[in-house]
């Protein structure tokens, strides 16, 4: 089984119907297979904090939702999930590309990696990161306790976990 | 006739509708002129209505009004082509446009000078706009909630605010009434 296919089995086995992205480089296969599922409705999103406004609102509607998004993106989600997701106490996983460490080719994306683990800490957002492939086996237990707890969760997918590089 | 006219017009129409509110003095306002547990005030989060009202018309079966301002759109125009590309929920986009950004003390608003989001929610993809003066919104909302599928209506009106105390009601409080009336 794919690693993209294993990760949207935990998602549907977790009743997420409804799922934004912004898409990364790192993404692109998870985010394929969510458009193989029609157990999942997917709506793009231009910017992460408007796909965070939509899984505001899907919640609301009664369904289970998630975004995908990279970390680069996080500045602009702040206030958003200050004010919106954790001030009316909504869950959200937040499954994110950790762009900027081991195997990064691109010097500028370790700008925003130093200060992805520091904002999410800021914000008191449970925080993993997925760095061996086994550390997928996390994801199912990660899920059922966002839920659990009705907050924002952030899973750091980096470039080492998505080339499967360690077991 | 400003913003806080149009809903206590409107007020009758919305009462037994999922209603999105855009946040600061129009939550204010809707929230003084006729609170209902089926409105969802907006605390924070500029510019969210929309994506909030859209996710929620996806969601589930009811139509969903989802009231915004000109400054508040502007401000996530990103909104626009996906509520243009993901029509087939009830989804009612009415943005009070006056031209200002009222909760801030009426500063001008782009939607006063050269801007049309009437001309931008088309090119985005909506395929039902209108735009109207503030005095139809009534009518303009009833058809829109006769007709399934996505309508943006843009209301024009002047600039202003009637003076309303904050919202006393906690975000938890709000979200959970809310949820109550969409299960009903
Ligand atoms: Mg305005």
């Amino acid at each position: 089984m794919s690693i993209h296919t294993r990760i949207v089995d935990d998602l549907i086995a977790n009743d997420i119907r409804f799922m934004t992205t912004v898409p990364c480089k790192q993404l692109a296969g998870v985010i394929e297979e969510i458009d193989n599922r029609p157990e999942i409705r997917h709506v793009p999103a231009n910017k992460e904090d408007e796909g965070m406004g939509l899984c505001a609102g899907a919640h609301l509607g009664g369904q289970r939702s998630a975004i995908i998004m990279q970390n680069t993106a996080l500045g602009v989600t702040i206030n958003t999930l200050a004010t919106l997701i954790q001030f009316y106490r909504m869950p959200l996983p937040m499954l994110i590309s950790y762009r900027g460490e081991i195997g990064e080719p691109v010097a500028c994306q370790v700008e925003m990696a130093v200060h992805t683990k520091a904002l999410l800490a800021q914000l008191h957002i449970p925080t993993y990161h997925f760095h061996r492939r086994s550390d997928v086996e996390e994801l199912d237990g990660i899920l059922k306790y966002c839920f659990m707890a009705s907050k924002p969760v952030a899973i750091l997918t980096d470039a080492t976990f998505w080339k499967g590089e360690l077991a | 006739m400003i913003r806080a006219d149009i809903l206590r017009d409107i007020a009758p129409i919305l009462r037994d509708q999922l209603v999105v509110c855009n946040i600061g003095i129009p939550s204010q306002e809707l929230y003084a002129i006729d609170d209902q547990p089926s409105n969802f005030y907006m605390l924070g989060t500029m510019g969210l209505a929309s994506s909030i009202g859209l996710g929620l018309a996806l969601s589930q079966s009811k139509p969903v009004i989802a009231i915004d301002g000109d400054g508040s759109v502007l401000t996530n125009l990103g909104t626009l082509p996906t509520i243009g590309n993901n029509g087939d929920g009830h989804l009612i986009l009415l943005i009070i446009d006056n031209g200002s950004y009222g909760s801030t003390g009426d500063q001008p608003t782009y939607t006063g000078r050269r801007t049309s989001l009437a001309g931008m929610a088309r090119a985005a993809g909506c395929e039902r706009v209108v735009e109207i003066d503030g005095s139809d919104t009534g009518a303009a909302l009833t058809e829109a909630l006769g007709t399934k599928g996505t309508t943006v209506i843009v209301c024009k009106c002047d600039s202003g605010n009637e003076t309303m105390p904050v919202i006393p009601l906690d975000p938890v409080t709000i979200r959970d009434r809310f949820m109550q009336v969409v299960n009903s």
